[in-house]
């Protein structure tokens, strides 16, 4: 079976986001005011396996051992069959 | 005793490092690239600073996961000295060998300037040729450098004297204003639990001759030398 997941990769709450902080002042240069921007990374990774279960299984062991740094990321996976 | 700088694709610190322990301390020293998996020979070994892979997925992150990180571990559970500068301390914190991880300044910004650190502990192969609580000046060439651990790593860091240097004013206090990244506490540089594997934000090599501005960075290297012989 073919899947897709989407792996979005966010910083733990309470941690600085000087890139989202950044967008957060530029925007208020145009006129925009926002309470908060937080930035966050996403991953399409497409991949074959048995089953979904075995899929997702895989995918958060690519997070747990490379993509995510667990000491200042949480993520989520969102998986689906194509 | 030869000391291995380890060498990746994007790092470029390597030849200042090899330069200043062959013509400046005075001591062997190897490149080494990352596909060599053997590391036995060497007594210690330094991963230099640069952009390893172009600093994909997160400063340090591939570096930490190719092969040869496993004969840096080895080296380390053997007691041999490891140091990393710079990228080389985001590949030792991305490996595990150092707590923590390096995020991206708080003002998100490239930083190229001197900063005076204190030195936290001599108690360290690699900080013993100084004082502890003495002030330095050591540049700082970075994006990501801003220090961060959670709570209960942090106390863990401060009860066992695992903090090697702070940012600090040319009197030796800690304040905001000299914070160049955001750094929790201040800290620019770790040791492990057992004290021989060290990380560091600002460049020694890049302060190991008095033409250069300071030389202070030299006791660094020559305290690792030093170690190494009385092994």
């Amino acid at each position: 079976m073919q899947y897709r997941a989407e792996v979005t990769i966010e910083r733990k709450s309470g941690m600085l986001d000087p890139e989202g902080t950044t967008i957060k002042r530029a925007l208020e240069h145009l006129g925009y005011h926002t309470n908060d921007i937080k930035t966050s990374k996403r991953y399409i990774i497409d991949l074959e396996e048995e089953s979904s279960e075995l899929a997702e299984t895989k995918v958060d062991e690519m997070c747990q051992k490379l993509i995510a740094n667990p000491m200042i990321h949480n993520y989520t996976i969102d998986l689906r069959e194509v | 005793m030869t000391i291995a700088i380890i060498q990746f694709g994007g790092s470029n610190c390597d030849l200042d490092v090899l330069h200043v322990l062959e013509d400046v301390v005075g001591t062997d020293a190897e490149l080494v690239w990352y596909k060599e998996h053997d590391l036995d020979k060497y007594e210690a070994a330094i991963i230099p600073g640069g952009f390893s892979y172009g600093d994909y997925l997160r400063a340090g992150a591939i570096a930490s996961r190719t092969p040869i990180m496993d004969s840096i571990k080895k080296m380390a559970d053997e007691g041999k000295p490891i140091m990393g500068i710079c990228n080389g301390f985001q590949i030792l914190t991305e490996s595990g060998l150092l707590d923590g991880a390096l995020t991206t300044n708080e003002y998100p910004k490239f930083r190229c300037e001197w900063t005076n650190l204190r030195v936290e502990t001599n108690d360290s192969p690699f900080t013993s040729a100084f004082k502890k609580g003495e002030v330095i000046r050591i540049p700082i060439a970075h994006m990501e450098g801003n220090f961060y651990a959670d709570e209960a790593t942090l106390s863990n860091m401060e009860d066992n004297d695992l903090v090697a240097f702070r940012y600090v004013d040319s009197e030796g206090h800690v304040t905001e204003e000299v914070n160049p990244n955001g750094s929790q506490e201040n800290i620019a540089g770790t040791l492990s639990g057992n004290r021989n594997v060290m990380g560091l934000m600002p460049h020694p090599e890049r302060a190991s001759e008095e033409v250069l501005g300071s030389n202070d960075g030299i006791r660094m290297f020559k305290s690792m030398v030093e170690y190494i012989s009385s092994r």
